[in-house]
């Protein structure tokens, strides 16, 4: 067998080992998915009527605030993904089996990719998720088939770099405490970003912040495909930003990788 | 060395910092047969077990696996060993079945052929009523047995055991070492690490104690109990005369009445013996009751690793 061959025969099967997994172990994949729905209905029921009317918009209110905060959660929901992965790379770590695939004769990045193949699977069945709870509570967006398809592609692309990072996180801790606390500040970014509020209405410095990290423009491109706001730059500066965490991560992952002690 | 050496060691180092693991390890097990790796906590056993499987990186030395340099053609090594540990490697949240067939994947053997060799190892371990549960259900004997069916799946040359039986039960441990026995007599060569001294003898063609990181003694388990003194026949009497009298006839010491026995150096070999009540018969003098003595690995042990190291000393 060539050896792309090889990587990708290794891969899915870890990647189907993960899914089981997943299917076995699911509270790790619900509460993914349930943080982000939490935080949508506080957001949209307890604070939205307010931040609605400071939006700027001619009629300003919870529904306008709904679909302005979706794509915000939506983002904010693969950052919580990006910790569930953290934390299960790490309890497999734990686990006697990976010294065994390290003596086994296996492409060597395997069971990396398989982790981070199976992350933004789960990632994605929980952005399904939290999308049918939006819809269900008026989220109404005028996106076409295209520009769901195109929300999907975004939306894997951000889950598939920041799974990279988390993987590195997960197999830099020495503990699964510690692996779930190091990805933490992924989570807070999308508040210091244009996820809740936008970047306009924050103080000079916190906006310079808001406006250079990389959850701004991916998430100004999710709400411009869904909702019809400008992108302009922002598809491309989020694609470079998820290139480059994505390339980090992956590197960063290999050498934790293959530095872990033996057993 | 021999050519069909399974494995060959030759200078092999490793430290942790400043602590040295390793220091220039020789060791050769020719194919087919059992060496027992002997030696205190922290002697280097695992570490040595894990730098030839591969899980570690040596710092010096060289070492051919099945013909495959250790360095150079790890993915051949990696094709031609398992390893079994004190640490079951197994996935808790899989079946056994599944675990099994996990493995059979990795090695492209074919879904056919994975099953087919799936079903075999699970019946030959006894684990067929055990395959669709998932281990955290298992004895330590069964997740035992099944962590060294997933190491057999690939079928192996040479086999890893790092302290197979540690924590089992005597039952357990009596299975696992039948199917050691069956492994051996399929040609597959083990490299063993035990605390269990009867385990290194009743298993082990040749034994290998190590002590800060070096093979201090090798041999069979007879050459090892050769090293130490302390071999001696104990002769039970019933009376304090009859024992001063056979004292005074094999040219002892004056012993301690008290417990009236005598103690005789010497291997307790038949010709020995046979000439020592011969004496005593010539003597007229009544033997209660006769005990023999050899060395057993535990005093081998205890004098080889038993005192204060020059590595300890100058660390």
């Amino acid at each position: 067998m060539t050896t792309l061959a090889l990587t990708v025969t290794d891969s899915a099967t870890m990647l189907r080992r993960n899914l089981k997994r997943a299917v076995r172990y699911p509270g790790l994949t619900l509460i993914v998915a349930a943080l982000p729905i939490v935080f949508l209905l506080l957001f949209v029921y307890v604070f939205g009527g307010t931040l609605g009317a400071g939006l700027g918009l001619p009629s300003g209110g919870r529904a306008e605030y709904l679909d302005y905060v979706a794509p915000g959660i939506l983002v904010l929901a693969i950052t919580g993904g990006a910790q569930g992965t953290a934390i299960g790379i790490a309890m497999d770590m734990t686990e006697g089996i990976i010294a065994r695939f390290r003596t086994m004769s296996i492409a060597r990045g395997s069971v990396l990719t398989g982790h981070v193949v199976g992350a933004v699977i789960q990632t994605m069945v929980g952005l399904t998720l939290v999308v049918a709870v939006a819809l269900l509570i008026g989220f109404r967006p005028g996106a076409n088939a295209v520009e769901w398809l195109a929300v999907a592609g975004v939306l894997a692309m951000t889950s598939f770099a920041l799974s990279w990072l988390s993987i590195a996180m997960g197999l830099h801790t020495k503990t699964v405490e510690a692996a779930s606390n190091l990805p933490m500040p992924l989570m807070l970014l999308p508040f210091f970003g244009s996820g809740f509020v936008p970047v306009e209405s924050m103080p000079a410095a916190l906006r310079w912040f808001a406006e250079n990290q990389p959850f701004t423009p991916i998430i100004e491109t999710v709400r411009g495909l869904l909702t019809g706001t400008a992108i302009g730059s922002s598809g491309l500066v989020a694609t470079a930003w998820c290139v480059g965490i994505a390339l980090v991560g992956y590197l960063w992952a290999r050498r934790n990788y293959e530095r872990r002690p033996a057993r | 060395m021999p050519t069909d050496a399974a494995i060959a060691v030759t200078g092999l180092r490793k430290s942790f910092g400043a602590k040295v693991v390793l220091d220039g390890l020789d060791l050769t097990v020719p194919e087919g047969t059992v060496f027992a790796l002997l030696g205190p906590n922290g002697a280097g056993k695992t570490t040595t077990v894990d730098i030839l499987s591969t899980l570690l990186p040596p710092d010096g030395g060289e070492a051919r696996i099945a013909g495959h340099d250790l360095r150079r053609e790890a993915d051949g090594v990696r094709s031609s060993i398992a390893l079994t540990g004190q640490f079951s490697a197994l996935d808790d949240l899989l079946t056994g079945a599944e675990n099994l067939r996990l493995v059979a994947d990795l090695l492209h053997v074919g879904r056919g052929e994975g099953r087919r060799r799936a079903a075999d190892l699970l019946e030959r371990f006894d684990l067929v009523d055990a395959a669709d549960r998932v281990p955290s259900t298992y004895s330590g004997g069964m997740r035992r047995r099944l962590d060294l069916a997933m190491g057999l799946m690939g079928d192996p040359r040479v086999v890893f055991l790092d302290e197979p039986t540690t924590g089992l039960d005597p039952r357990s441990r009596r299975a696992m070492w039948d199917v050691v026995r069956g492994l051996v007599a399929d040609g597959v060569t083990i490299l063993l690490t035990t605390q269990y001294l009867e385990e290194a003898d009743q298993l082990a063609d040749r034994i290998g104690v190590l002590d800060s990181g070096r093979l201090v003694a090798e041999g069979t388990a007879d050459e090892l109990k050769r090293l130490v003194p302390g071999g001696h026949v104990r002769l039970q009497f019933d009376d304090a005369p009859s024992l001063h009298e056979a004292a005074r006839v094999l040219g002892l010491p004056a012993p301690d009445a008290a417990g009236l026995a005598l103690e005789v150096p010497g291997d307790g070999g038949v010709a020995e013996l046979r000439a020592l009540l011969t004496r005593l018969d010539d003597a007229r003098i009544d033997v209660a009751g006769l005990t023999v003595h050899t060395p057993d690995l535990d005093d081998v042990f205890l004098a080889l690793t038993g005192r204060p190291t020059p590595a300890e000393v100058t660390a």
